[in-house]
C-alpha cells in the first residue's frame, strides 16, 4: 500500500504462496457460507449469524492476503483510515436501521 | 487514476517522503467504501418492501451466484500474480496476468448482466418494488465499479505494451488498481452474504 | 434530437429573468471584450485556467465564491422584498412558482458554491504554506476539483435562463421532488449540479487529507501543527465521510426520477423518510465542514491581533476533533418531528447538546487569548468579535432546537431559519471574510483597506441582527418557512424590519466591493504594500514567505522546532528562509488543460442529462473518461525550476527585506 520501491520500509507485496494460501482460505470460507445456506441445517437466525461470521473472517483474509494490510508503522495511517471508515459505516447502517425501524413502528407505516 | 504528479516536500537530508499516490488512492477507496456502506444501509431498510412483487427467495439462484463469486475470486489471485510479476519487472507476464484478470472480470460483468436481463424479463425489474430498486442499485454499483476496473486494466495494458521496464509511476498505477480490484472483492463478500444468501435462508 | 429541450423552455414571459439575462449578457460581453481588447486570453489560460498551483486555484475559488455570493444574495433580498410586500390583499411581485425556485436556489448556491468554494479557497491558499509544503499532494486533482465546482455553478445559473430550477427547497425532499409532483427539469438541474460539485469537493477532501498527513515540513509533529491546518484536517475528514452519503442520497433520487425506481416514492414500497435520514447524515457533518475552518481562522486571527499565543492550543485541537466525531451522531435533530419515538429523539437530542461543550471550550479559548492581550482593533478583529457574539446566540438557539419537545413547536418555522443563519452568517461567513482580510496581503502583496473593511463589518453586523431577530420573533409566533404570502397583521411590521436588515446587508456587500476597489487602486501606497511578507507579526510559516509567495513557496523547506514555528524562529533569531543557503533545483508539477477539459465535458453531460439529450450525454461521459485516461497517459507532467532561478528570486526578496529594514 505504500510505494513499492521503498522496500526498506518493510512493505510486503505478497508472494505466490501467500496469494495461494489466501485464495484457498477464501474459497473454503465461500463454500462454507454457501453450504450453510443451501443445507438448511441451522435455524434462520443461526444461519444468518453463521454467514455473517464467515463473511467477517473472509473479509479479514482478503485484507491480510490480498490487500497486505498489516501492523507495521508505515501502514499506520492506512489502517487508521480503514478503522475509522468501518466505524462510520457501522454508525450509518446501525443508526439508519434503528431510526427507520423506530419511525415505522411509531407511524405504523409497516 | 490520474493523480500522479507529486511534489517532494522533504529536504534531501530528511526522511525521504514516499509518493502519496497509493496512500491517496487508499483514502479515496475509503470514501468509496462509504458509498457502498450507504447503499447497504438503504438495502437494509428497504429489504422487505416487496410491494406484492417477487422476493429475493424467489428470484435468486445459487448457481449463477456461485459462478460469479468464483470468477471474482480467481481474478483476485490472477491480479495478485500480475503484481508479483510487476515487482520483478516482467512486463510481458504482467500483461498476460492483467489480460486473464480482464477476461475473468468481463465474465463476471456478463453473468451479472445476464442475471439482470433475466429478472427484468420476468417482470422483476428495478421499478417493480423498493426492494428491487435497492437490490439493482447496490449490485449494479458494484458491477459498475468492476466495469471501471476493466477500462482501467485495458488502459494499463495499452500503456505497458512495448515497454520493457516498469517505472515508479506505472508501479503506483498497478498498485492502485490492485487495491481497487481486491477492494471490490471485499464488497462482493458483503453483497453475496447480506443481499443474496441472507434472502435465501 | 434535443430531448425535452425546446424554445418554450426559455422563460421569455418572466420580466425579471429577461432583465437579468440582458444584464448578464451586457456584463459578460463587456468582460470578454475587455479580456480580448487587452489580449489577456493567453495569460488567463496559461497562468490561471490550466494552473495546478494551489495559490492560483485558491484565488479562482474565492472569485467563484464571491460571484456565488452576489447570486445568492440577490435571491435573498428578493425573498425578503416579497415578504415585505405580500401581506393581506397584496400578492407580492413573485408568483409561488418563481418564489419557490428562488429559495431553493438561494440555499443551494449559498452552501455549495459560496461557503464550500470559499472554504476550499482558504484551504488551498493557507494549508500548504502553513505546513511548509510546496504544493498539495495532488495538484492536478486540485485543478480538476476547481473546475468541477465551477461548472456545477454554471449549471445552476444556466437553469435561470433555460428551463427552471428546483422548487423543492435546498435539499429537494421527496416525494415533492419526485417525478409525480415535480415533472419539470428543476430537480434534475439540482441533482446534476450537486453531483458534479460533489465530485470536486470529495477530491478536495482526499487531497487535503493526504497533504496534511504526508507533506508536513520536517519537525512539524501533530501537536506543532497550526490550528487552521488542524481544522482543515478535520473538515477534510468530514468531507470524505459525509459527501459519499450525499452522493448516494441524491443519486437514488435521480434513479427514482430517471428510471422509475421506488426508493422515496409514495408507491411501490418507497420510503421518503429514508431520504431525510440519508441527506441529514450528510447535512449535519456538512455544517461542521463549513464552520470548523471558520473556527480555525479565528484561532489564527485572535492571537495575531492580541499579541499573544493562542490560549489552550491543545484543548482547541481536542475540541475540534471531538466536534468532528460528535457531528456524526446528531443527524436526527433535523427531523425530530418525522415520527421516531422518544428514545431515538432523546438520544440524538442529548448528543446535540453535548456538542455545545467543545464549542464553548473554543469560545473561552478565544476570550482568554484576548484577555490581557495587546489587542489591535483591526478589521479582522471586528469580524472575530462580531462572530463571538453572534455565534454564541446562534449556538444557544441551537440548543433550544435540540430539545425535541421545543423542536416540535419550532420545527420548520422562521425561528429555525433565524437560527441557522445566525450560525452560518455569524460563524461561517464572518469567519471566511475575517480570513480574507487577514490573508489578503499574503495572496496579493498588499493589504485590504481597513476603513471600508470596518464599514462593511458594521453594515453586515447591524444588518444581520435587523434581518434575523424579527424572524426569531415571527417564528415564535408561528410563521413557517417558505411562505409566499401571509395574512397575519402582527407579522407584517417585523418583516418590514427584516427587509431593512437585508438592505443593510446589501450595503455591507457594497462596502466589501468598494474595499476591494480602493485596495487595488491604492495598492502601491507604501502603507499598503506588504514588502516583508509578514504584515501582522504572524506566528505561522505562511508569513515567512514573500507576499505573494514564489511559485515553489519555500526555496528551502523550513525545519519546525515549536508550535507557532515562525514566531519561534523570530524570537530566537533563526532565519526561517535560510536566505543565501545553497539552493537546489525544485521539482514542480506542470500546468495542464485536462482538468478544464474534464470539467467542460462534465458540464455537457450534466446539461444533456437534465434535458434527456442522450447522445450529447454520451459524448460528455466519454469525454470525462477520455480526459482522465489522457491524463494517465500524459508523460509531460513535471519540470524543474533551475537552482539559479530559485537563487535569483530568493535574493531579490532578501534585497527587498534588507531595504525595508534599513528604512
Amino acid at each position: 500500500m505504500s510505494n513499492p520501491h521503498t522496500s526498506s520500509s518493510g512493505e510486503s507485496h505478497g508472494s505466490v504462496s501467500s496469494y495461494i494460501i489466501g485464495f484457498v482460505l477464501a474459497v473454503v470460507l465461500t463454500v462454507l457460507s454457501f453450504g450453510v445456506v443451501m443445507s438448511h441445517s441451522l435455524s434462520p437466525a443461526g444461519t444468518l449469524a453463521a454467514v455473517s461470521a464467515l463473511a467477517l473472517v473472509q473479509v479479514l483474509v482478503h485484507l491480510h492476503y490480498f490487500l497486505h494490510m498489516g501492523g507495521d508503522s508505515e501502514q499506520r495511517w492506512n489502517n487508521m483510515c480503514f478503522v475509522f471508515t468501518v466505524a462510520f459505516v457501522a454508525i450509518l447502517i446501525v443508526g439508519s436501521v434503528f431510526i427507520m425501524n423506530n419511525t415505522a413502528l411509531h407511524m405504523m407505516s409497516r | 487514476m490520474a493523480q500522479n504528479t507529486t511534489v517532494q516536500t522533504a529536504g534531501h537530508d530528511e526522511h525521504h517522503h514516499e509518493s502519496p499516490v497509493v496512500f491517496g488512492f487508499w483514502v479515496y477507496l475509503m470514501t468509496d467504501c462509504i458509498i457502498f456502506g450507504t447503499l447497504f444501509a438503504v438495502f437494509a431498510v428497504l429489504r422487505n418492501q416487496f410491494n406484492g412483487g417477487p422476493t429475493g427467495h424467489e428470484l435468486f439462484e445459487f448457481g449463477g451466484l456461485g459462478l460469479e463469486t468464483a470468477l471474482l475470486l480467481v481474478s483476485s489471485i490472477t491480479y495478485g500474480f500480475g503484481m508479483i510479476a510487476a515487482h520483478k519487472s516482467q512486463v510481458s507476464k504482467v500483461i498476460l496476468w492483467l489480460g486473464v484478470t480482464f477476461l475473468l472480470g468481463l465474465g463476471f460483468v456478463g453473468l451479472e448482466l445476464r442475471e439482470f436481463a433475466h429478472m427484468i424479463a420476468e417482470g422483476a425489474g428495478p421499478d417493480r418494488s423498493a426492494f428491487l430498486s435497492a437490490f439493482f442499485t447496490l449490485v449494479s454499483t458494484h458491477g459498475l465499479h468492476v466495469t471501471c476496473g476493466l477500462i482501467w486494466i485495458v488502459t494499463l495494458i495499452a500503456q505497458l505494451m512495448g515497454t520493457t521496464e516498469i517505472p515508479e509511476r506505472m508501479m503506483n498505477k498497478l498498485t492502485c488498481l490492485s487495491l481497487f480490484w481486491h477492494f471490490l472483492d471485499i464488497v462482493w463478500i458483503c453483497v453475496f452474504t447480506y443481499v443474496y444468501l441472507a434472502s435465501m435462508i | 434530437m434535443l430531448g425535452r429541450l425546446s424554445l418554450s423552455a426559455i422563460p421569455l414571459d418572466v420580466p425579471i429573468l429577461v432583465g437579468t439575462f440582458i444584464g448578464v449578457v451586457i456584463v459578460g460581453v463587456a468582460v470578454l471584450g475587455l479580456i480580448t481588447y487587452y489580449g489577456k486570453w493567453g495569460y488567463l489560460w496559461k497562468e490561471w485556467f490550466t494552473s495546478v498551483d494551489h495559490k492560483r486555484l485558491a484565488v479562482m475559488y474565492i472569485i467563484l465564491a464571491l460571484v456565488a455570493l452576489f447570486r445568492g444574495f440577490a435571491d435573498a433580498i428578493m425573498m425578503r422584498t416579497q415578504l415585505a410586500l405580500a401581506y393581506a390583499g397584496n400578492p407580492g411581485y413573485l408568483p409561488p412558482h418563481h418564489y419557490d425556485q428562488i429559495f431553493s436556489a438561494h440555499g443551494t448556491i449559498m452552501i455549495f458554491f459560496l461557503a464550500m468554494a470559499f472554504m476550499t479557497g482558504l484551504f488551498n491558499f493557507i494549508v500548504p504554506l502553513q505546513i511548509g509544503a510546496r504544493d498539495v499532494a495532488f495538484p492536478f486533482l486540485n485543478n480538476l476539483s476547481f473546475w468541477m465546482t465551477a461548472v456545477a455553478f454554471i449549471l445552476v445559473n444556466v437553469s435561470l435562463f433555460i428551463g427552471e430550477f428546483s422548487q423543492c427547497g435546498w435539499l429537494a425532499y421527496p416525494p415533492l421532488s419526485e417525478n409525480q409532483f415535480s415533472p419539470g427539469v428543476g430537480v434534475d438541474y439540482y441533482i446534476w449540479a450537486v453531483q458534479i460539485s460533489g465530485v470536486g469537493t470529495l477530491l478536495t477532501g482526499v487531497n487535503f487529507f493526504v497533504t496534511i498527513v504526508k507533506m508536513r515540513a520536517p519537525g512539524m509533529t501533530w501537536m506543532k501543527m497550526p490550528v487552521f491546518t488542524w481544522t482543515a484536517f478535520c473538515a477534510s475528514i468530514l468531507i470524505m465521510v459525509a459527501f459519499p452519503v450525499l452522493t448516494v442520497a441524491v443519486a437514488l433520487l435521480g434513479l427514482d426520477r430517471y428510471f422509475g425506481m421506488h426508493f422515496f416514492t409514495n408507491d411501490g414500497g418507497g420510503n421518503q423518510m429514508l431520504y431525510l435520514n440519508l441527506i441529514w447524515a450528510w447535512g449535519h457533518p456538512e455544517v461542521y465542514i463549513l464552520v470548523i475552518p471558520a473556527f480555525g481562522v479565528f484561532s489564527e486571527v485572535v492571537p495575531a491581533f492580541s499579541g499573544k499565543p493562542l490560549f489552550g492550543y491543545s484543548t482547541m485541537v481536542y475540541a475540534t476533533c471531538s466536534i468532528m466525531v460528535l457531528s456524526f451522531l446528531v443527524w436526527v435533530h433535523h427531523f425530530f418531528t418525522m415520527g421516531a419515538g422518544p428514545d431515538v429523539n432523546a438520544f440524538f437530542g442529548i448528543a446535540t447538546m453535548i456538542i455545545s461543550i467543545p464549542t464553548g471550550v473554543k469560545l473561552f479559548n478565544w476570550l482568554f487569548t484576548m484577555y490581557k492581550g495587546r489587542i489591535q482593533f483591526h478589521a479582522c478583529m471586528y469580524w472575530a468579535v462580531g462572530f463571538m457574539i453572534t455565534f454564541t446566540i446562534g449556538g444557544m438557539t441551537g440548543v433550544m432546537l435540540a430539545i425535541p419537545g421545543a423542536d416540535f413547536v419550532l420545527h420548520n418555522s422562521l425561528f429555525l431559519i433565524a437560527h441557522f443563519h445566525n450560525t452560518i452568517i455569524g460563524g461561517v461567513y464572518f469567519g471566511y471574510i475575517c480570513g480574507m482580510n487577514f490573508w489578503f496581503p499574503k495572496v496579493m502583496g498588499f493589504k485590504l483597506d481597513e476603513t471600508w473593511g470596518k464599514r462593511a463589518f458594521w453594515f453586515w453586523f447591524v444588518g444581520f441582527y435587523c434581518a434575523f431577530v424579527p424572524l426569531y420573533i415571527v417564528g415564535f409566533e408561528g410563521m413557517t418557512r417558505r411562505l409566499n404570502h401571509y395574512d397575519n397583521p402582527a407579522w407584517h411590521p417585523w418583516l418590514l424590519v427584516a427587509e431593512v436588515g437585508a438592505v443593510l446587508v446589501m450595503l455591507g456587500i457594497a462596502c466589501q466591493l468598494t474595499q476591494l476597489y480602493v485596495s487595488i487602486r491604492d495598492r502601491n501606497l507604501p502603507q499598503n504594500r506588504d514588502v516583508t511578507g509578514d504584515p501582522w507579526n504572524g506566528r505561522t510559516l505562511e508569513w515567512s514567505t514573500s507576499s505573494p509567495p514564489p511559485v515553489y513557496n519555500f526555496a528551502i523547506v523550513p525545519h519546525v522546532h515549536e508550535l507557532d514555528a515562525f514566531m519561534h524562529d523570530k524570537e530566537n533569531g533563526i532565519d526561517t528562509r535560510q536566505a543565501g543557503a545553497q539552493y537546489e533545483a525544485i521539482h514542480m508539477p506542470k500546468n495542464t488543460s485536462l482538468g478544464l477539459a474534464c470539467g467542460i465535458f462534465a458540464l455537457i453531460f450534466g446539461f444533456a442529462a437534465v434535458w434527456y439529450i442522450w447522445w450529447l450525454a454520451a459524448i460528455g461521459l466519454v469525454g470525462v473518461i477520455g480526459s482522465v485516461i489522457a491524463r494517465s497517459a500524459d508523460k509531460d507532467i513535471d519540470y524543474y525550476i533551475p537552482a539559479e532561478e530559485v537563487a535569483r528570486i530568493e535574493n531579490e526578496h532578501t534585497r527587498k527585506l534588507m531595504a525595508q529594514a534599513a528604512e
